[in-house]
C-alpha cells in the first residue's frame, strides 16, 4: 500500500513568477524523505505540487511531470481529487474540522465523500487510524468530544489518523511539528517511524535534527537570493547528506553556517 | 529574625492611597451639582431636562475640578474622560429607553383590550369607537389580519432572499476570486444596500404591473419588494461569514479528496452556519418593520386575508400607519390610537424576539471547544 513517486524536471510558476525551478527527484515508496532549506526556498510549494494542493492558490501553475509509480499526476483527464485521494496531506497547523467529533474527524474523509459505510465498519476504521496514529488510547473514551478540544499535539495526530483513514499511498506533511512542543514532536517523529513501514512519507522541516532522526533520504533546497526560483541543490542518503554532502552549499547549511 | 526587623508603624491610612479622592467622592459630587442645578434652574424657571443638563455639566466641572486639587493632572483627565464616556452612553440610550417605555405605556392598554390579538379590523367602524369614547364600552377590533399579514410576507421574503443570498456569498467567496463577474455582483449588491425602501416598492409593484397586470396588490409583491430589500443583506453577513471560515479547513478537506461544492457543503457552510443564520434573522428584524414599500405592494385590507397570492394583505406597520393617519372614527381618534400603539408593542416584541433567536441560533449553531 505504497508507491513512488519520481519527479521529472519540474517548474512550478505563481502567475508569471518562477517559485522553483528544474526540481528532478526520485521519492522511494515505503520510506521517509525530508525537504529541508531555508525559509521561502520553495520547500513548501514544490510539497505542494506533489499532490496538486498548489491548486487551491490563484495563480499557482507547473511544468513537467510527477509519476506516481509511472502514472503522470498533470497527465490530461487526471481529476486531483483522484490525485488526493492517494496522495494525503498533514498541515503545519493542526487543523481538525471544528464542527466535528474526533469519530467525524477521523471518518471525515469517508463521510465527506459520501461513502456508505457500516457501524461497525466505521467503528473499525476509527480505532485502526487512531491506533495508527498513536492517539487511541488517548481519545477513546471520548470519541463523541469535539475534535477542537484535544492539546495540540493531539491535534495533529487526529489530522494524521484522519489521513490515513482514506487509506493513501503516500502521505505529505508540511512542517507537520512546527507549531508543537518537543514532547509532542517526539510523539510525532515516532509515529512518522511507525508510519513507513506501510506509506512513503515525505516531510518539510526546518529543524535539521529532525531531518536527520526521522528520515532516510534528506533532498537540500535553497535559493539564491530574494526573487529568484528555489532550487533543489542535492540529494541522498540522510547520513550522506549530513555527514559527506558533495555541494558547498549544503555543508554549509547542515553545519549551521547559513541559513 | 524576628527580633531584628522593626515592627510596621501603624498608620491609618496607607501611605499608597495617598492623595486620593475618598470613595464615596462622586457622589458627594452628583449631590451638590443637583441641589446647585436645582436652585439655578429654580431661577430661570424649572424643568427636568434641563435640570438635568444642568447637573451634568456641574457634576463633570466639580469632580474633576476637585480631582485635579487633590490628585493631580493625570487623574482628573482620567476623571474627565470617564465623564464624557459615560456621559455619551447616556445620550445614546436615552432615545431608546425612552421608545420602549412610551411604548410600553402606551401598547399596554391596546395589548391587553380584548380580542385585540384575536379579531380583526373587518366590520369595525366609526360607530364603536364613537360608542368607545362616550359610553366607555371596550374598544373593540384588533391586529389579527395585520400580524398575519406581517408573518407571511416577511416569510416569504425570507423564503426568496436566503436561498439567492446565500448562493451569491457562496460564488462570492468560493468561486469569483476577484473575477469581474464577482466584482460587479459585489458592487451591484453595495448599490442594492443604499436603495431606499419605497424604490424597492415601486420596483415591485411596478414589475408585477407588467408581469402580471395593472393594480396586482398581494402579498407576494410585497415579499419581493422586501427581498429586494433583503438580499443585500443577506449577502453581506455570509459573505462576511464565510470569508472567516480558515482556508486550512477547506485545504484539509481538499486533501482528503474531496470535492469543492461537497467542502463547500459540508465544512464551510456548517463552520459558518452560526453567523449566517443569526445574519439572516437580523436581516429578517431589518424588514419587518418597513411600511413604504408594503403599503404600495400589499395595498391595505380591514379583513383576514391568509393568501398571499390574491387580494390586498394588511401588515402590522401599515396598520399603524393608516389607524394613526385614517383614525377609524374621525371624531374621536383616541381608540385608533389606542390600537395602532398596540401593534406598534407587538412590532417591537417581534423584533426583540428575532435578536434573541439570532443570539440563541449563534449559541446553539456555534462549533463546540469541550474537553
Amino acid at each position: 500500500m505504497s508507491k513512488r513517486i519520481d519527479v521529472k524536471d519540474l517548474n512550478v510558476y505563481y502567475s508569471k513568477f518562477l517559485a522553483v525551478e528544474d526540481v528532478s527527484i526520485n521519492i522511494e515508496a515505503k520510506s521517509v524523505t525530508a525537504f529541508i532549506g531555508p525559509s521561502g526556498c520553495g520547500k513548501s510549494t514544490f510539497l505542494r505540487t506533489l499532490n496538486r494542493m498548489h491548486e487551491v492558490i490563484p495563480g499557482a501553475r507547473v511544468e513537467g511531470e510527477v509519476l506516481l509509480d509511472g502514472d503522470n499526476l498533470y497527465g490530461a483527464g487526471v481529476d486531483p481529487v483522484t490525485v488526493r485521494s492517494q496522495i494525503g496531506m498533514v498541515f503545519q497547523r493542526p487543523n481538525p474540522f471544528p464542527t466535528m467529533s474526533i469519530r467525524d474527524n477521523v471518518l471525515a474523509g469517508v463521510k465527506l465523500n459520501n461513502q456508505k459505510m457500516s457501524k461497525g465498519e466505521a467503528d473499525a476504521l476509527v480505532e485502526r487510524s487512531l491506533r495508527g496514529a498513536n492517539l487511541w488510547n488517548e481519545v477513546k473514551d471520548r470519541l463523541q468530544k469535539p475534535g477542537s478540544g484535544l492539546s495540540g499535539g493531539q491535534q495533529q495526530r487526529l489530522c494524521i489518523a484522519r489521513a490515513i483513514a482514506v487509506e493513501p499511498q503516500v502521505i505529505l506533511m508540511d512542517e507537520p511539528c512546527s507549531a508543537l512542543d518537543p514532547i509532542s514532536t517526539l510523539a510525532i517523529e515516532d509515529l512518522i517511524n511507525d508510519l513507513k513501514d506501510q506509506y512513503t512519507v515525505v516531510i518539510v522541516t526546518h529543524n535539521m535534527q529532525q531531518a536527520a532522526r526521522v528520515s532516510d533520504r534528506t533532498a537540500f533546497f535553497n535559493i539564491a537570493g530574494t526573487g529568484k526560483p528555489g532550487k533543489l541543490i542535492e540529494v541522498g542518503d540522510t547520513h550522506t547528506i549530513f555527514s559527506n554532502p558533495t555541494q558547498k552549499a549544503t555543508e554549509d547549511y547542515v553545519s549551521g553556517r547559513f541559513g | 529574625m524576628t527580633a531584628t526587623m522593626t515592627p510596621t508603624p501603624v498608620r491609618k491610612r496607607s501611605s499608597l492611597t495617598k492623595g486620593q479622592l475618598p470613595k464615596a467622592a462622586p457622589y458627594i459630587v452628583l449631590a451638590l451639582a443637583m441641589v446647585i442645578g436645582a436652585a439655578i434652574l429654580a431661577v430661570v424657571g424649572f424643568n427636568p431636562f434641563g435640570w438635568g443638563i444642568v447637573t451634568a455639566i456641574l457634576f463633570a466641572a466639580g469632580l474633576v475640578g476637585w480631582s485635579a486639587v487633590v490628585e493631580g493632572r493625570r487623574k482628573a483627565q482620567d476623571k474627565l474622560a470617564t465623564c464624557l464616556v459615560s456621559g455619551a452612553f447616556i445620550v445614546a440610550l436615552l432615545p431608546l429607553v425612552s421608545v420602549i417605555w412610551t411604548v410600553l405605556v402606551n401598547g399596554i392598554p391596546g395589548l391587553i383590550a380584548p380580542g385585540f390579538m384575536s379579531s380583526s379590523m373587518n366590520g369595525v367602524t366609526g360607530v364603536f369607537d364613537n360608542k368607545a369614547v362616550e359610553e366607555g364600552a371596550p374598544v373593540v377590533g384588533g391586529i389579527y389580519h395585520a400580524l398575519l399579514g406581517t408573518l407571511e410576507i416577511t416569510l416569504l421574503a425570507t423564503v426568496i432572499s436566503v436561498p439567492v443570498g446565500l448562493l451569491t456569498a457562496i460564488y462570492l467567496v468560493e468561486y469569483g476570486a476577484d473575477r469581474s463577474l464577482a466584482r460587479a455582483i459585489t458592487f451591484f449588491v453595495d448599490v442594492m444596500t443604499g436603495i431606499p425602501s419605497i424604490v424597492a416598492g415601486l420596483f415591485a409593484a411596478a414589475f408585477f404591473f407588467a408581469i402580471v397586470g395593472p393594480g396586482t396588490k398581494t402579498g407576494a409583491v410585497a415579499a419581493v419588494a422586501l427581498s429586494v430589500l433583503m438580499i443585500p443583506v443577506v449577502v453581506r453577513s455570509s459573505e462576511e461569514m464565510l470569508k472567516i471560515v480558515p482556508n486550512e479547513l477547506r485545504e484539509a478537506a481538499y486533501a482528503l479528496g474531496v470535492r469543492k461544492w461537497r467542502t463547500i457543503l459540508k465544512v464551510v457552510i456548517p463552520t459558518a452556519i452560526s453567523g449566517i443564520a443569526s445574519g439572516v434573522t437580523l436581516a429578517i428584524a431589518r424588514v419587518i418593520g418597513e411600511t413604504a414599500p408594503i403599503l404600495v405592494t400589499a395595498g391595505f385590507a380591514t379583513a383576514i386575508n391568509a393568501n398571499v397570492f390574491s387580494g390586498w394583505m394588511a401588515s402590522l406597520p401599515t396598520f399603524i400607519y393608516t389607524q394613526i393617519l385614517n383614525p377609524t372614527s374621525p371624531s374621536n381618534p383616541d381608540p385608533s390610537s389606542q390600537r395602532a400603539w398596540g401593534a406598534a408593542l407587538v412590532l417591537i416584541i417581534l423584533v426583540m424576539l428575532l435578536n434573541l433567536g439570532a443570539r440563541l441560533i449563534a449559541r446553539v449553531f456555534a462549533p463546540k471547544a469541550g474537553r
